[in-house]
């Protein structure tokens, strides 16, 4: 069993811990954001893109978040799936409308981006498209644990569902290479180092650990609610058998 | 030096963060809101305050 998930799997101890990390990735995300953008706003416009490639302050980490989170959504699945942890499952379920967040923001502001540059909103090229099917997951997962009542099964189907969408990362990640896009290849995560120079990396890296700190913070406070959630479900079931 | 004047892509980069600001407020408030409703709820089904 892997530590992290071992000690998080006991209810009172991640409420425990839950209860002082989350404010705390709150506010490392507040003042990770609040420097992301200075530098964002003080960096010199590109020689290509203008004023622009601000844009990709905002969209890059959003990208990036919306990968991170479908990992976690895949891996909670899994705990939840084969060792049956129920905050792994509530996990699975808090971390969903999160991460269909940072995909939507990831089309539309990549999209915003595209129109001056590309000279087109939207283009089926692989790598928006893989990303537009990665949504289309967010969004069954989500859908499909809302239709079912029974929650044992909604969480069964929930996290093989979850899982088959995994598949779907690496077609993401790797559409630029696999396929002749029109969307830019990797430019941060390479072999030989990122190909920008420090006035846009540092934001954008900054800004990324922003997005990460504030996942953090609102997957927690979730987490919780799930867990709330459940409790008062339970202790209404018992209060109409008695 | 700050450099909030995006000449003629105003009407793209403005957007952008605008939408940026109103996903992660909504965020922010649906997971607030979730999380406080569920907990007085719990609370006044269960004996004492949560953790």
């Amino acid at each position: 069993m892997f530590p992290a998930p071992a000690f998080l799997s006991n209810p009172e101890r991640f409420m425990a811990f839950s209860r002082w990390a989350a404010p705390m990735f709150g506010v490392i995300a507040v003042v990770l954001a609040l420097a992301g953008l200075w530098l964002g706003f003080t960096a010199p416009e590109d020689y290509q893109q203008g004023d622009t490639v601000r844009i990709m302050f905002i969209h890059v980490p959003a990208a990036w978040m919306s990968m991170f989170v479908y990992a976690c959504l895949g891996g909670a699945s899994f705990l939840a799936l084969v060792f049956r942890h129920a905050l792994a499952d509530a996990a699975a379920q808090a971390a969903a409308p999160l991460g269909a967040a940072f995909t939507v923001l990831a089309l539309a502001t990549g999209s915003l981006w595209g129109r001056p540059m590309w000279g087109a909103w939207w283009v089926w090229d692989a790598r928006l498209t893989s990303v537009l099917v990665l949504l289309l997951f967010y969004l069954a997962y989500m859908a499909l644990r809302a239709s079912l009542d029974d929650e044992a099964k909604a969480a069964r189907a929930g996290a093989i569902l979850a899982l088959v969408g995994v598949v779907n990362l690496p077609i993401v990640h790797w559409s630029v290479n696999w396929w002749n896009t029109l969307h830019q290849g990797a430019s941060v995560f390479r072999k030989g180092g990122p190909a920008m120079t420090v006035d846009y990396l540092y934001p954008l890296l900054l800004l990324g650990l922003a997005y990460m700190a504030a996942f953090g913070s609102l997957w927690l406070v979730r987490i919780r609610a799930e867990v709330w959630r459940r409790r008062a479900e339970a202790a209404a079931l018992r209060a109409a058998r008695a | 030096m700050l450099d909030l004047d995006p000449g003629p892509y105003a009407a793209f980069i403005w957007p952008a963060y605008g939408l940026t600001a109103l996903v992660f407020l909504g965020m922010i408030a649906a997971s607030l809101n979730r999380a406080r409703r569920w907990r007085k709820k719990a609370e006044s089904l269960t004996r004492g305050p949560e953790a």
